[in-house]
C-alpha cells in the first residue's frame, strides 16, 4: 500500500517540463503545424486563412490524408506501399471509363471501384504476406503495372467530364440544415455575404464531443491510476484543438459550408484512430510490426495481418482515386503520379518508424496537413516548384532526424 | 603484484537514477578478476565507463591505468590502450570469413589493397593461440557459438590486448565449450594477459578467478581474494543479494495427478534440409502438478521439440500424436495450441518473446487479448488492471507498467514473458531456458513461480542446460540426445553424473 502511494506521488510530482520533454514529439507536431500556418498567414498577407483557401486546403489534401491512413497501417505493420499513387490513378481511370464511356450509374461504379482497389491491395499483400517477397519489390512492380494499365485504359487521353452527382463527392458541400432565418441573421451579424449555420453547429457539437470524451478518458485514467498528461496540458491542448475546430468551421460557414470530403476524411480518421488504438486487430498490427516472430509465437496470424494491411491500403487508394477524379472532373493518365511519396512522407513526418510498430493515425493526418499547408502556402507566395521540392525534402529529413535525436537522448 | 587498473570512486548518474555510486575496483597485473552482482547492479555500466562508451567527463571519479590517469573518449581510444571488451552479444559479421572478421577495421593492407596471404597467415597464428582448429576462410555463420566466442578472443589478441573484459562469455555456451573458454583464459593469464570476467556462473568463477569484486545496487560490496582461501559460493551469493540464501531452490510438496499432456511418436524434419530428421520417435508425458525437465546439449533438439509441439512453429512433416487429459488435441497452429492450454516461453526473450519497443502492459496481454476486450474492442482500464496484478504477483521492478520493455533488466523482462503466458491461463507451460542470463535473486523468484504453477495442478516442462537447476526443480528429467529422448530419470535417481553419461553416449 505504501509503495502504491509513493508511486502515485512520483507521478504527480513529475514536473510539467519533464512531461513536455517526454512527449515532445506529439505536442511538437501540433505546434509545428500551428507555427507553419501562422508563418504563411503572415507571409501571404492573410490569404492562408481566408474561407476560400481553407476550403481549398481540404479539397487539395483530402486524397493524401485518406491514403495516409492506410499507409500508416502498412508502415506500422513493418511494410511499405509504393504503388498507391498508381493504384489511385488506375481506379480514377476505371471510374471514368465505366461512367463516361459505358454510362454506368454512380451507385454501381463506386462499390466496383472500391472492390477493385481492395483486390489490387490484396493481390500485392498476398505476395508480401504468403510468399515473403519484400514489399518494396512487390509494390514497385505494382507501381509500374498500374501506371501502365491506366495509360492503356485511357488510351493516353483524358476522359471526362463526370456526371454532376459524382463530382459532388469531392466538390459538394453539406447543405445548411438549420432554419434559413437563423443563418440570415448570423450573416448580417458577422457581415458575411451568407452564413451556413449547420456547419458551425457541427463544429460546436464536435467540440463538445472532444471535450466530453477527453474528460471521460481522464476520469477513467485517474480512477485506475494511469499516468495522464498534466491538467495544464490537457486544458491547453483542448483550447488549441477546439479553437482550431471552431475557427475552421466558422470560416467555412461564411463560405459554402462543410465540404463533403472534409466529412468523409474526418469520419475515416476517427474510425482508423479507433481501430488502431482501441481494437484487438489494431493492437495485433502494432505487434506484427514491433516483433513479427514474437507476435507469431503469441498466437497472432501475422501473415493474415500483413495481407489485411495491404488490402485495406488498396481500398483507401481506390477511394482517394475516386475523390481525386471527381475533383478534377476528369481522369488523366498522370493522375496520382508521385503521390505515393507525399503519402509516405506524411506518415514519417507524423512520427511513424521505418522499422514498424510505431506511429499514430493522428500523427499521420497532422503530418499530411503540414505537407499540404506548405504546398499551399508556398504556391500562394509564388515560390517556384523547384524550391518547393527542396524545402519539402528538407522538412521530411528534419522531422526524422528530430525523431532519431529525441530517441537517442531518451535512451 | 603491480596494479594495472584502478577505478576510484566512480559515480555515474542517469536522469533520475544513480547507476554507480562511488564504486572502487582494483585489478592487478596478470590476474583474472571476476565481477559479480545481480542484474542491474551496475556491472555493465562500470565496464562502459572503463571502455569509454561513457566518455570521460560524463562520470565522476578517476581511472588510473598503467599508473596514469586515463580519460577515454570512446571505445577506439580505450582499445588503443589495450583494453578490449567482448560483449555477450557477439559482434561478428556472419557472412564474412574468420580472417575478414579478425581484421575488420584493422585490415592487413598497403594503401587500401589487402594482402590476403599475410592476413591468412596471421589469422592461422591467432587461431592456434586460442586453440581453434578452423581454416581462415571459414565463414563465421557456419561455426557454432562456442567457436565464435573463441574468434572474438582471437580478435582481441590481434589488437594487442592488455586487459581483456568478457561480459558473460559462457552464457550461450555448452558445458564443454565453456570449459575450453575457461582453459583459454588461464592460458592467456600465463602469457601475462589480465582479464576481467563478468559472469553469473559461480562455479566457473571459483574455477578461474584470482579475485572477485562483488557489486550490489551500484556500489562495491566486497573484494574477495580466492588465492588466500577458498571462497564458498554461499559467501559470494550472500554478498550479491545482501542476504543469506541457504536454499537456492525453493522447497515444494509434489502432488502429482493424472496425465495432462502426452506426446506420442513425435517426429520432426528440418525445415530446409528435407532429409534431416531433428526429432525421432519422441514420447513423453507431463502430469498434473508436475515439473519435468528436459536435459541435453544445445542443438540436441530440445527447442525444436518444444516449438514443433507449440503450433508447429518449427520444422516440417511433423507427425505424432498429442493428447491433452487423454483426449486427442489439435496443436496445428499457435493460436490453437494456446486455446488448447499450452504456453511456450522462448529461449530467446528479445528476439522471440517480447516486443521490446512496446509497454509492459501491451506485452502482457498480447497472447490473450480476448481477455481484455469485448467485441474486438480493448478495454484499456481492464488491461491496466491485469498488468498491475502481474506486476505485483511477479514482482516486476519498474516505475510504471507503461514503461517500454526494452528498459527493463533481463530478469524483469523474463517476468514479463512469464506474465504474458500466465495471463493466457495455460494448463501446460513449456519454459525454454527460463533462467538464462538472469541473476540469482530473480532466478529464485522464477523457481517459486514454477512451484506455484505446479501446486495449482498445472504441468511445467523445463528445458535447461544447467543441470543443478533441473535437479533442484524437477520431479522427472528426460535426457535428450540428437533428437531422441534417451533416458527418463526420477528426481531420486538423477544426478549430474548420470545425466551427463546419457548425454555423452552416442
Amino acid at each position: 500500500m505504501t509503495e502504491e502511494t509513493s508511486q502515485s506521488k512520483v507521478v504527480a510530482q513529475k514536473s510539467v517540463g519533464e512531461y513536455f520533454a517526454a512527449h515532445l514529439r506529439e505536442y511538437g507536431l501540433l505546434l509545428a503545424l500551428i507555427a507553419i500556418m501562422a508563418f504563411f498567414q503572415i507571409t501571404t498577407g492573410g490569404v492562408m486563412l481566408k474561407s476560400l483557401n481553407i476550403t481549398n486546403l481540404f479539397l487539395q489534401n483530402s486524397y493524401i490524408i485518406i491514403m495516409a491512413l492506410g499507409m500508416l497501417v502498412v508502415i506500422v505493420a513493418g511494410h511499405i506501399d509504393l504503388s498507391v499513387g498508381s493504384v489511385m490513378g488506375f481506379v480514377g481511370a476505371l471510374a471514368a471509363i465505366l461512367m463516361v464511356n459505358h454510362d454506368w450509374p454512380m451507385w454501381a461504379v463506386i462499390p466496383v471501384c472500391l472492390m477493385v482497389g481492395t483486390a489490387i491491395g490484396a493481390a500485392q499483400g498476398y505476395w508480401v504476406a504468403y510468399w515473403s517477397i519484400p514489399p518494396f519489390i512487390v509494390t514497385l512492380a505494382g507501381m509500374l503495372v498500374f501506371r501502365g494499365l491506366s495509360l492503356w485504359l485511357l488510351e493516353g487521353q483524358s476522359v471526362g467530364p463526370f456526371p454532376k452527382e459524382f463530382q459532388l463527392l469531392s466538390t459538394g458541400f453539406i447543405p445548411d440544415f438549420m432554419p434559413q432565418g437563423v443563418s440570415t441573421t448570423l450573416a448580417d451579424l458577422f457581415g458575411a455575404r451568407r452564413f451556413n449555420t449547420g456547419a458551425l453547429s457541427i463544429g460546436v457539437i464536435a467540440s463538445g464531443f472532444i471535450v466530453y470524451f477527453g474528460m471521460k478518458k481522464r476520469a477513467r485514467n485517474k480512477a485506475y491510476g494511469i499516468e495522464d498528461e498534466p491538467r495544464a496540458f490537457f486544458i491547453g491542448r483542448n483550447i488549441i484543438v477546439i479553437g482550431g475546430v471552431l475557427f475552421i468551421c466558422f470560416k467555412l460557414s461564411t463560405f459554402r459550408g462543410l465540404p463533403n470530403v472534409l466529412v468523409t476524411m474526418a469520419v475515416l480518421t476517427i474510425i482508423y484512430a479507433f481501430l488502431t488504438q482501441s481494437t484487438v486487430i489494431g493492437r495485433r498490427m502494432y505487434a506484427v510490426g514491433g516483433n513479427e516472430k514474437a507476435a507469431k509465437l503469441s498466437g497472432i496470424k501475422t501473415k493474415r495481418m500483413t495481407f489485411l494491411a495491404f488490402a485495406n491500403m488498396g481500398m483507401l487508394a481506390a477511394l482517394a482515386g475516386l475523390i481525386f477524379a471527381a475533383r478534377l472532373n476528369t481522369a488523366t493518365p498522370k493522375a496520382g503520379f508521385a503521390v505515393e511519396l507525399d503519402v509516405i512522407a506524411a506518415v514519417f513526418i507524423g512520427g511513424a518508424s521505418m522499422s514498424g510498430g510505431v506511429g499514430k493515425v493522428i500523427g499521420a493526418v497532422v503530418g499530411a496537413f503540414i505537407m499540404g499547408v506548405m504546398n499551399n502556402g508556398m504556391s500562394i507566395m509564388g515560390i517556384g516548384i523547384d524550391y518547393q521540392q527542396v524545402i519539402k525534402g528538407l522538412v521530411l529529413l528534419a522531422a526524422v532526424i528530430f525523431d532519431v535525436y529525441n530517441k537517442n537522448k531518451q535512451g | 603484484m603491480t596494479t594495472l587498473l584502478e577505478m576510484r570512486g566512480i559515480t555515474k548518474t542517469f536522469p533520475g537514477v544513480k547507476a554507480l555510486d562511488n564504486v572502487d575496483l582494483r585489478v592487478e597485473q596478470g590476474e583474472i578478476h571476476a565481477i559479480v552482482g545481480e542484474n542491474g547492479a551496475g556491472k555493465s555500466t562500470l565496464m562502459k565507463v572503463l571502455s569509454g562508451v561513457y566518455p570521460a567527463g560524463t562520470y565522476d571519479g578517476e581511472i588510473i591505468y598503467e599508473g596514469q590517469t586515463a580519460a577515454f573518449n570512446d571505445i577506439s581510444d580505450s582499445e588503443k590502450h589495450g583494453i578490449i571488451i567482448i560483449h555477450q552479444e557477439l559482434a561478428l559479421v556472419p557472412l564474412l570469413s574468420v580472417a575478414e572478421n579478425l581484421f575488420l577495421g584493422n585490415e592487413v593492407a598497403t594503401r587500401g589493397v589487402i594482402n590476403w596471404p599475410k592476413m591468412y597467415q596471421m589469422t592461422d597464428e591467432l587461431l592456434t593461440k586460442v586453440g581453434l582448429n578452423e581454416a581462415a576462410s571459414t565463414t563465421i555463420g557456419s561455426m557454432g557459438v562456442g567457436k565464435q566466442q573463441l574468434v572474438e578472443i582471437a580478435k582481441a589478441l590481434a589488437k594487442d590486448v592488455k586487459l581483456l573484459i568478457l561480459d558473460e562469455p559462457t552464457a550461450a555456451l555448452q558445458e564443454n565449450d565453456s570449459q575450453k573458454l575457461l582453459d583459454l583464459l588461464l592460458e592467456l593469464k600465463a602469457q601475462g594477459i589480465t582479464s576481467i570476467l563478468i559472469s553469473h556462473k559461480l562455479n566457473e568463477i571459483s574455477q578461474v578467478a584470482d579475485r572477485i569484486t562483488v557489486i550490489r545496487d551500484g556500489a562495491t560490496v566486497s573484494t574477495l581474494d580466492c588465492r588466500a582461501e577458498k571462497i564458498s559460493e554461499a559467501h559470494i551469493i550472500r554478498d550479491m543479494v545482501g542476504r543469506d540464501m541457504s536454499h537456492r531452490y525453493p522447497a515444494r510438496e509434489s502432488n502429482i495427478g493424472k496425465p495432462l499432456l502426452e506426446i506420442k511418436n513425435w517426429n520432426v524434419w528440418h525445415p530446409e534440409h528435407k532429409d534431416r530428421q531433428l526429432i525421432r520417435d519422441v514420447n513423453f508425458t507431463v502430469n498434473e502438478g508436475e515439473i519435468i525437465g528436459i536435459a541435453g546439449l544445445m542443438g540436441s533438439g530440445r527447442t525444436e521439440l518444444a516449438m514443433s509441439i507449440f503450433g508447429k512453429s518449427y520444422g516440417r512433416n511433423i507427425t505424432g500424436e498429442a493428447l491433452l487429459k487423454g483426449q486427442p488435441v489439435d496443436l496445428s497452429s499457435v493460436d490453437k495450441a494456446i486455446a488448447a492450454g499450452l504456453a511456450y516461453c522462448t529461449e530467446d526473450r528479445k528476439e522471440l518473446g517480447l516486443i521490446l519497443e512496446e509497454t509492459i502492459v501491451r506485452n502482457i496481454t498480447l497472447a490473450n487479448l480476448a481477455g481484455v476486450s469485448k467485441g474486438g474492442v480493448i478495454n484499456a482500464a481492464e488491461e491496466q488492471k491485469v498488468a498491475e496484478k502481474y506486476r505485483k504477483a511477479m514482482n516486476i521492478r519498474t516505475p510504471s507498467v507503461h514503461q517500454n520493455v526494452v528498459n527493463l533488466s533481463g530478469g524483469n523482462q523474463q517476468k514479463v514473458v512469464l506474465s504474458k503466458w500466465l495471463y493466457a491461463n495455460p494448463q501446460v507451460l513449456i519454459l525454454d531456458e527460463p533462467t538464462r542470463g538472469i541473476d540469482v535473486g530473480a532466478k529464485f523468484e522464477i523457481y517459486e513461480i514454477m512451484n506455484e504453477l505446479a501446486s495449482e495442478g498445472r504441468g511445467v516442462v523445463m528445458i535447461s542446460s544447467e543441470m543443478p537447476e533441473l535437479l533442484g526443480m524437477c520431479d522427472r528429467i528426460y535426457v535428450m540426445n540428437e533428437g531422441e529422448l534417451v533416458a527418463e530419470l526420477s528426481a531420486s535417481e538423477a544426478s549430474q553424473e548420470r545425466i551427463m553419461s546419457f548425454i555423452v553416449t552416442e
